[in-house]
């Protein structure tokens, strides 16, 4: 029997290990696994190259991981906001590297990844100095810029609910990047508020099909409304 | 000088989105927009994070953490409104599927190009978001700005001295002096707030501008 639950956070992320890229699903708080995180941060693992679109809000979630200094390098296309000082101190300092990537060219560069693509065209950036040194090439007369994809050994997101086949579907707008994240990377780890029997999620509406899941852990909401 | 005010920009600018427009609002002065659409015109607006129909804030203490705009704000959904991924949502910006999406900004050149994510400064932490997708994806760029600086500087430029989003992509500015559109004659005044003349405006413009077609 396939079964692809996990227990706990814990063993959830056993395996990652130090110098490991970790996409990290989420905008800003909404979507992002902030109990994998956790765990992420009790597992220690260090020297991280994390793929999210934000970088950390407040001291919880992502930012305690930059916190607590086990990331190397962040991609991510907005890192600046009202609440991002751990974010803005350890960069100031020069503690940490910055790879800025406009937001779709993030989506883009993970779905190429998940799709077995080895670069895509896009024209987003062209003429900027974020595509300063990257090959362009005009096509139908209208300039592209080379852009290559983005893999990760882990994908951390957060679904709301799964089944024991790794089958997904979201809430709202806390879906963002977690799709195209768990296609994306070689384990995909899903903390979701439930996880329902077989045939119980209907197939015409599941979002991520099981084969881009490699484990599930259920996190039961704090907020009665999300359950 | 004679000028209108923010909310009158917002006003003006939601005056030109028709019925049926997919809209993306950007972050800050143009959320704006979004007050003064009219209640009998049906507008889809579309928010980055993976909302299309979004609607108004929900009101206190029926905020949900898991339905917010790009800003991150609480915004609510309109019946048949949809929820998708970041993949779909960003081809429905770069993929030309947008009708019309609203910018503020640093500059706009002659030319239509555009810089609004970063001022260049050394020490700035640069952000850009969303915004070259939107630059250049959508079908109409409209861009919402002060025509001057605090210290007076017009952001109407003969070339953008910040970094740019994008190049010959904006397609209309609303500045609190007047509306003008960018095309390959030149800037054409379009409107301009009650009782300024096209020679004061010009005047505080540094390139040249074109009176109204006809």
């Amino acid at each position: 029997m396939i079964d692809k639950t996990v227990s706990s956070l814990e063993a959830a992320v056993a395996d990652v290990c130090d110098g490991a890229t970790v996409m990290i699903g989420g905008f800003g708080s909404a979507g992002q696994p902030a109990e994998l995180i956790d765990a992420l941060i009790a597992q220690g693992a260090r020297e991280l190259t994390i793929v999210n679109n934000n970088a950390g809000n407040g001291e919880v979630g992502l930012a305690a991981l930059l916190k607590a200094r086990r990331v190397r390098k962040i991609i991510c296309s907005f890192p600046r906001q009202a609440d991002s000082q751990v974010f803005d101190a350890l960069f100031r300092a020069g503690q940490i590297e910055l790879e800025l990537v406009p937001q779709g060219n993030l989506a883009l560069r993970i779905q190429a990844a998940g799709a077995g693509l080895g670069a895509v065209f896009t024209p987003t950036g062209y003429g900027t100095r974020l595509a300063e040194g990257k090959e362009t090439r005009v096509i139908d007369g209208k300039p592209y810029v080379l852009e290559f994809p983005i893999k990760a050994q882990f994908a951390l997101i957060k679904a709301h609910r799964g089944d024991r086949w790794g089958n997904l579907v979201y809430r709202k707008a806390a879906r963002n990047f977690g799709p195209i994240m768990a296609m994306a990377a070689t384990t995909t780890i899903a903390q979701v508020s439930q996880i329902v029997p077989l045939g119980a999620l209907d197939p015409e509406t599941i979002v991520t099909p099981g084969i881009f899941t490699q484990r599930v852990v259920a996190v039961p909401p704090v907020n009665a409304d999300e359950a | 000088m004679n000028k209108w005010t923010r909310d009158q920009i917002a006003q003006r600018v939601a005056r030109d989105i028709p019925e049926g427009a997919y809209v993306n609002l950007g972050i800050g002065l143009p959320t704006k927009v979004a007050n003064y659409l009219p209640a009998e015109r049906e507008i889809f607006l579309h928010s980055e994070n993976g909302l299309l129909g979004m609607g108004p804030a929900p009101e206190p203490g029926k905020e949900d953490a898991e339905l917010i705009n790009a800003g991150k704000e609480p915004v609510t959904l309109l019946p048949g409104g949809a929820f998708f991924h970041h993949g779909d949502s960003f081809a429905m910006m770069r993929g030309g599927h947008l009708d019309i999406c609203v910018l503020g900004a640093f500059q706009v050149s002659k030319t239509g190009d555009l810089a609004n994510w970063h001022t260049g400064a050394a020490d700035a932490i640069p952000a850009v978001g969303g915004a070259m997708d939107l630059a250049i994806g959508a079908k109409q760029v409209f861009v919402m700005m002060d025509h001057l600086t605090k210290s007076g500087a017009c952001k109407i430029v003969d070339a953008c001295t910040y970094p740019l989003t994008g190049i010959g992509c904006v397609d209309r500015i609303y500045t609190d002096l007047a509306v003008i559109d960018v095309t390959a004659q030149g800037l054409i005044v379009i409107d301009s707030a009650e009782g300024l003349t096209f020679e004061a405006l010009q005047q505080v413009t540094p390139v040249p501008l074109l009176r109204t077609r006809g």
